[in-house]
């Protein structure tokens, strides 16, 4: 696993929030900027997808980005792929070690399956996806949502191939840090999941920055 | 135990050729038994809710749910919304990829030249996802529909780092797997290689497609019990028939 830090700080950053669990956030992030995600209180998974901000057909890829890289799991260096084979973001820091893109975003549907019938009625990423689409006004829903990206948690794959859910590796002010290689609508839940340990059963707050290419 | 097929009993047959794509709708109770006939085939596939095509494959929900990064008996595709869409009833080779994605035309160009019709006629180079672009554009869907799909017949593992290994010859002449579809299925199939197959050559292989009606799935079914989540799964699946 890669560590790799950076030398941004937030006094230089042109945008700074606090997004609390179970709440939704679609931001564009500019071509040469450098998006943050800080893991506050630690082992908060962060569900993320990137469209192309001017052609959202193309989307983030998470087959492309892992085949192409020729790993399961995303750090520093990893250029997260579109189905057009463009590089949409590239991390260029990463100070919890990897990220999964294989689990996917929790949904009513799919905790009925996984935990019980009623738990379809909790709150999920799905949702909460679905509920930022819905107000905003950039072409984006339910056809563009696909697998994603779960910053900071931990989805080990064995090489007999059984995918498990492991305790989180990241911890209080861990952070991923990636440059927008093309303008980027940024979609993110920050995920309510309580039934299984990606959350470490406590939703948390994360902290999103962006800085300008001056900044750097 | 391997059903018998024979013409008064299958549904239909055919033989899909290298590279080539189609799609068809295969209804609740059909199943159908996808044969490599040479050796070395790859089928990449993506089912959608014939009714409902916003209703789809879903690759993290089939992984998650069933605690697996592959495909093989007893394993069931699930869809976004809770339901199986299809069961893996048979299967001879163990593994079946659903982490690798697709060709493109890029990757094709790049690993084997270009060979297009007006040089190459019937031998020209095709790639998986434009022949899922054309096959969905019949259903008038499009790229916004392709999302992560099945490889049938290909095996990709991951060691503890997470570095992917592509393993060759992999799926042997003979080698089949029979899928028991749980709602009315759009298949959309490109018998296109592997991205990973590391042969230089463009070379994909044909596959044979047999339909037979098996019937709904019993309470006892093998894929049904396989974990506590397909019991739900099932239960999802069938509120929509009753």
């Amino acid at each position: 696993m890669a560590i790799v830090e950076s030398k941004l700080t937030p006094q230089q950053a042109s945008y700074d929030l606090i997004l609390p669990a179970g709440e939704s956030w679609l931001h564009e992030v500019k071509r040469g900027q450098i998006f943050r995600i800080l893991d506050l209180e630690g082992n908060q998974a962060v569900d993320t997808l990137f469209y192309n901000a001017h052609n959202p057909e193309e989307r983030y890829s998470a087959v492309d980005t892992i085949r192409e890289q020729g790993n399961l799991y995303l750090t520093a260096g990893t250029n997260l792929m579109s189905t057009e084979g463009n590089v949409l973001m590239t991390i260029v820091a990463d100070t919890c070690g990897r990220h999964d893109t294989l689990g996917g975003a929790c949904a009513a549907e799919s905790n009925s399956v996984r935990y019980a019938i009623d738990k379809k009625f909790m709150h999920s990423c799905r949702d909460s996806f679905l509920h930022a689409l819905g107000h905003c006004d950039c072409g984006i829903d339910k056809r563009d949502l696909t697998a994603n990206v779960n910053f900071f948690m931990n989805v080990p794959v064995t090489p007999q191939g059984e995918l498990t859910f492991a305790d989180g590796i990241s911890a209080p002010w861990k952070y991923v840090e990636m440059r927008a290689e093309m303008d980027v609508y940024v979609l993110i839940s920050n995920c309510p999941q309580l039934n299984n340990p990606c959350n470490a059963y406590n939703p948390t707050p994360v902290r999103l920055l962006v800085w300008d290419a001056a900044a750097q | 135990m391997t059903k018998q097929l024979s013409k008064q009993t299958m549904l239909w047959e055919e033989t899909f050729p290298a590279g080539a794509h189609w799609s068809f709708v295969l209804k609740r109770g059909t199943a159908l038994r996808i044969t490599d006939v040479e050796g070395g085939a790859n089928l990449s596939t993506l089912f959608y809710n014939q009714e409902e095509k916003l209703e789809r494959y879903n690759m993290a929900d089939t992984l998650k749910a069933q605690h697996t990064a592959h495909l093989s008996k007893g394993f069931v595709c699930y869809s976004d919304m809770g339901r199986v869409l299809a069961s893996v009833i048979e299967d001879s080779c163990g593994w079946h990829d659903t982490i690798c994605g697709m060709t493109n035309a890029a990757l094709v160009e790049k690993k084997y030249g270009k060979a297009d019709y007006q040089q190459a006629r019937n031998a020209m180079y095709r790639n998986a996802r434009d022949s899922m672009i054309i096959e969905l554009g019949k259903w008038g869907l499009g790229k916004r529909d392709i999302v992560p799909n099945v490889n049938f017949f290909s095996k990709v593992s991951a060691d503890e780092a997470g570095n992917l290994h592509y393993q060759p010859n992999h799926s042997k002449a003979g080698d089949f797997v029979e899928l028991r579809f749980e709602m009315n299925v759009l298949v959309v199939m490109s018998a296109s290689q592997h991205p990973l197959d590391p042969n230089p050559q463009y070379a994909p292989k044909p596959v044979l497609l047999q339909a037979w009606h098996c019937g709904t799935p019993e309470k006892n079914d093998y894929c049904r019990n396989f974990c506590n989540e397909n019991v739900r799964g099932f239960f999802n699946t069938e509120l929509l028939f009753r």
